[in-house]
Parts: C-alpha cells; structure tokens; sequence
C-alpha cells in the first residue's frame, strides 16, 4: 500500500520534471530556429494579426473598462482623506505596474493562446505536421517560430494599449464624471510615474509574460494527443498554465523590480 | 482576406502600439520633466531632512524649478546632505538664497522651498545653499508644546 503510493507519487514528479525538461527543449529549438524564421517575415507578419490584431477589441473594451472601475473606486477611497487630486496617480501606477501587463496577459492567454493550442493540435491530429516532416520542412521552423515571434511582438504592444486606454477611461470618470481638475490628475500623474522604474518595468513585464504564454500555449498544442479529447485537454491545459504562470512570474519579478527583497 | 489587408491592418496595430507607449512616456511618466543635461547643481546640509526623497520637487514661490537628486549622510558634518538639480532658465538665485523644508498639505509630499536673498552673485554648479531650515517633525513639536504648557 505505501510502496504503491510513494511509487504514484515518484512517477507523478518524474512526469512533472521530463514534462518541462521538454518543455524546455522545445524552447530551446524555437530560440534556435528564430534567425531562420526572421527570413521568411510574412509568416511573422500573418501571425502578428491572427494573434495580436484580432485580439485589439478585447483589449480595447477591458482596458477602457478597467480604467473606468479604477478611476470609480479610486474616487470614492480618495475622497474621504480630501485626496482625490491624486487619483490620476492610483490609475496609473496601478495600471502601469501591475493591471496592464497582468490583465493583458491573461486575455491574451484566454483569446490567442487557447487558440494557438487549438490550432497546433488540430494540426497535429490531422497529420499536417507529420507530412511536413515527411516533405523535409521542419514543423518548428514554419509553423511554430513564426507564430512565437508574433505573440513576442503583439503581446508588449497589446500591453502599452491597454494601459494607455485604461489611464483614458480613469480620465473619463475622474474628471469627465466626477469633477476632478484635469490639469492634477495629469500633473500628480507624470510627477510620480517614473519612466524607467514604472514604464519600462511594466514593458518588460509584458515581454516575460508574453514568451510565457505563446511557450505554454505552443508546447501544449504541440504536445497534444491527436484525438478530439486530447485537444480540448490542451487548450484548457494552455489556459489554466498561462493564467497561474503569469500570476506567479508578476510576483517574481513585483519582488525583484519593486520589493527591495 | 487578402495579404495587403493584413499587413495594412498589422500596421496599424505597430502604429497604435508606438502611440500608447508614447502617451505613456509623455504624458504618463516623467519624461517630460526629466531635464538631465539641462540645469545645474547646487547642495544644501539639513539638520534633518523629514520624509524628503529623490525626486521631491524644488520650487520658488511654489513654482517648480527643480528637483532633488541625491541624498547622503555627510558623517563629517553630521548632516544630511542634498543635492538638487534646478532648471538652466533659472539662474539667477542670490548666494544668500534660503533653502526649507515643506510639507505641501497636511499629510502631502515634502518639497524643498528656496527663498531668494538680496546678494548680488548668484548660485552657480557646485554651489553650497548657507542658510538652510529642515524638515519640521511633529513629535518634536509636539514635545515643545508639551514643555511649555508644563512648564507654564
């Protein structure tokens, strides 16, 4: 009894480890074949719109909508210690560091990497990628570098918009709705965002989160068992790792870019 | 969906993405004021210098001229040394200029005030600021105040 379950348990953990020991060597691989890809830009270029494009009105709306809940609640805790002049201020840091590379990536994760598993497996199912071996192009170069560099570019861009449309819609409740002067939600604002420390910190959030998510999704669809079961088991695999990847990384790199730990 | 629509379409997904993360450069973030090669610097020591920080603003007649660069503890002097960056365009402050540290609101941010003097030379890069007030801590008042009405 206690020799099988410690035997379940060991060979859950070797799984766990072979499981990301290929993992990374897929990663490995895509990294290996990207100068080759980087030849063949209109592969990048489909790919940036079928991952990147494509996602812009999720984006949009959340991150309008976002803002606006920022700027709502920020009003309402603000103005009971007389300090709504800095809400401009709450909605940024707030979206800058955390909301925006954060919520980006877990939509990006729910509408693109879903999708990607999908695809890659349905592929994988239907023996695409077997007959591209067979015909002597390698699956890895054609099809998946070029959609992990377009989900390395779209994901930052998709990043900065949904911040910069968040901090307008906190703008359109705080001083459209709620009164507040315009010139302090924008003064308070610039003078405690720091370019390097918040902006650029949260761009290379959105880069990280980004070679995560397109990583998972990638590997799971590729990984995929080739049956209807096994595809819907990679695209939920794809979301569920995503969104607690992300989570856990945001934390990582809070602790190293902001905590002083 | 042909490639020309495609490519027009990713194009201005670049295009949108560089906008945002220009309003977020200009207009979100500091860059703006960031005026490193532009102005001179000037050090003031404080018996105490309260909740000031790097960044804190300097400002004349609470206009923004400046702001502070650096913090160190002088361990010769024993006193905290700050150093302050102010802005080219305003050159023209008295050697006998006096530097304060205020508080902008009952619990806001605290600046460093400069309050011109009536010499004739002015403050020039590397310039020490003479006559200087720190921060105004409240237990140290209200500990004043607890001695005098005592005493009284």
């Amino acid at each position: 009894m206690v020799a099988t379950t410690l035997q379940s348990i060991g060979g859950w953990a070797l799984g766990l480890f072979e499981n990301f020991g290929r993992a990374s060597l897929f990663l490995g691989k895509i990294i290996a074949s990207i100068p080759h890809a980087l030849t063949r830009p209109r592969l990048i270029i489909k790919e940036i719109y079928s991952i990147g494009v494509l996602s812009l009105t999720i984006i949009l709306v959340s991150g309008l909508f976002v803002g606006m809940v920022l700027g709502l609640q920020g009003y309402i805790t603000l103005v009971d210690f007389g300090a709504e002049e800095s809400l401009g201020v709450v909605v940024a840091m707030t979206l800058v560091r955390e909301l925006g590379p954060v919520v980006t990536a877990l939509l990006f994760a729910g509408r693109a990497g879903s999708a990607l598993a999908a695809e890659i497996g349905l592929m994988k199912a239907t023996e695409q990628l077997s007959s591209m071996e067979m015909m002597a192009v390698d699956p890895i170069k054609r099809i998946i570098t070029p959609r992990f560099i377009g989900g390395f570019i779209s994901v930052p861009i998709l990043t900065a918009i949904f911040t910069a449309v968040g901090i307008l819609g906190g703008r359109f409740v705080g001083v459209g709705l709620l009164g507040i002067d315009e010139g302090s939600y924008w003064s308070q604002m610039q003078a405690n965002v720091d370019l390097i420390d918040d902006v650029a910190n949260g761009m290379i959030k959105g880069v990280v989160f980004a070679v995560a998510c397109v990583w998972i999704a990638l590997y799971k669809g590729y990984e995929a068992i080739p049956t209807a079961e096994g595809i819907s088991l990679a695209t939920t695999h794809t979301v569920v790792n995503s969104a607690l990847a992300v989570l856990a990384l945001d934390f990582v790199l809070t602790a190293l870019m902001f905590g002083n730990l | 969906m042909t490639t020309r629509f495609i490519e027009t379409m990713v194009g201005l997904f670049v295009v949108l993405g560089v906008l945002a993360l220009f309003m977020l450069a200009m207009k979100v973030s500091n860059l703006s004021r960031l005026t490193s090669n532009d102005g001179y610097e000037v050090s003031a020591y404080f018996e105490n210098i309260g909740g000031l920080k790097v960044r804190s603003p300097v400002t004349v007649s609470g206009v923004r001229v400046g702001q502070v660069l650096e913090i160190v503890y002088d361990s010769d002097r024993y006193e905290a040394k700050v150093l302050m960056r102010i802005q080219a365009s305003h050159d023209y402050f008295p050697i006998d200029t006096t530097a304060s540290i205020y508080t902008a609101g009952l619990l806001g941010e605290q600046y460093v005030a400069l309050e011109p003097g009536a010499e004739d030379d002015v403050l020039v890069a590397g310039d020490h600021i003479e006559f200087t007030q720190s921060a105004l801590v409240l237990e140290e008042i209200i500990g004043k105040i607890v001695v005098k009405l005592t005493s009284g």
